[in-house]
């Protein structure tokens, strides 16, 4: 393996990660607060009333980006479990580990921030609705995650446990995501599009634009901050071992070097 | 617009605050739990190396 091969792996490794993750931190949490601070002066100072809801229309600013983490969030994690079942990677199941509850937090806002916005403009807080009830089973499927890695002692044996639900859920965000098209839902169509051109109103999209920026700022730097955390409490030996033998090594040059 | 106004939002303050507030709150107490375990989780390694220093001393 070449030297530009090895160079590719070489934030893999947990121990070499951890320096890296520290580096970057401030900047994810300075472009989070940055796109918050913009988003929400937007959002709830800028764009105007909406001509049906009225003010209550401004939850979709957090609404929107938090169900759009919850469902990437939870994609990005399958990637690393597809990554940590083949390559064996410690530091792809330290990454999952890392986002699962930030996932689970999205989640269960764009459940509460849904049912918020649902009983003044639908008249309930809840319905048994297609979009609905595949996000409540996202939330599941992310709390079961956590679950049960914390049940498995064996940390292998729980990476991989927890790999292959991950991996077996993902199926699950296709159909949050396409509900609304499949079937005949109380929540409504997709209002943003790739393909197609928006229906709301340029302000309102670039807010919530921003809004989803600094919430997709925000899991990183969160998750850089837990992954930190993760990697000394499951690496704690081999930091401590890496540690002590280079505390023993005599300096270059010294009496023991030169025999 | 004054600041009553926009706090009570249409007589809708209860389910916009409501919504904004859970999502201040949940990311505020994110932080402090993830900041108190990264504290915890490096100050373990750091109190191991300290230990392996006074032990070196004593020896």
């Amino acid at each position: 393996m070449s030297r530009t091969d090895m160079s590719i792996f070489k934030y893999s490794s947990p121990a070499m990660f951890f320096p890296l993750a520290g580096k970057l931190l401030p900047w994810f949490s300075a472009l989070a607060v940055l796109f918050g601070a913009i988003g929400l002066y937007l959002g709830l100072f800028v764009a105007p009333e909406d001509f049906q809801q009225g003010e209550v229309y401004r939850i979709i600013f957090i609404h929107v980006p938090a169900a759009w983490m919850a469902m990437f969030i939870y994609l990005v994690m399958a990637m690393y479990g597809v990554m940590a079942l083949t390559l064996n990677t410690r530091l792809s199941a330290m990454m999952m580990e890392a986002l699962a509850p930030t996932g689970a937090i999205f989640t269960a806002l764009a459940l509460w921030t849904g049912a918020l916005w649902g009983r003044p403009t639908w008249g309930t807080y809840w319905a048994w609705d297609a979009r609905m009830t595949s996000t409540l089973i996202l939330l599941f499927l992310y709390v079961g995650y956590i679950a049960l890695i914390n049940a498995i002692e064996d940390k292998k044996r729980a990476d991989k446990a927890g790999a292959l639900l991950v991996i077996v859920g993902s199926v699950n965000v296709p159909i949050i995501y396409f509900s609304v098209k499949w079937w005949n839902t109380l929540h409504q169509g997709l209002s943003v599009s790739a393909t197609a051109p928006s229906k709301m109103a340029s302000i309102m999209l670039w807010a919530m634009l921003t809004m989803a920026i600094a919430c997709w700022m925000y899991a990183i730097a969160i998750s850089l901050v837990r992954v930190r955390a993760i990697i000394c409490e499951r690496e704690r030996d081999r930091i401590l071992g890496q540690e002590r033998i280079r505390r023993r090594e005599p300096a270059p040059g010294s009496a023991v070097a030169s025999l | 617009m004054n600041w009553a106004e926009f706090f009570s939002m249409d007589g809708r303050g209860f389910y916009v605050w409501g919504s904004f507030g859970a999502f201040a709150i949940a990311i505020v107490v994110e932080i402090i739990f993830v900041r108190l375990r990264a504290g915890r989780a490096q100050a373990a390694i750091e109190d191991a190396l300290l230990a392996d220093k006074a032990r070196g001393r004593m020896q």
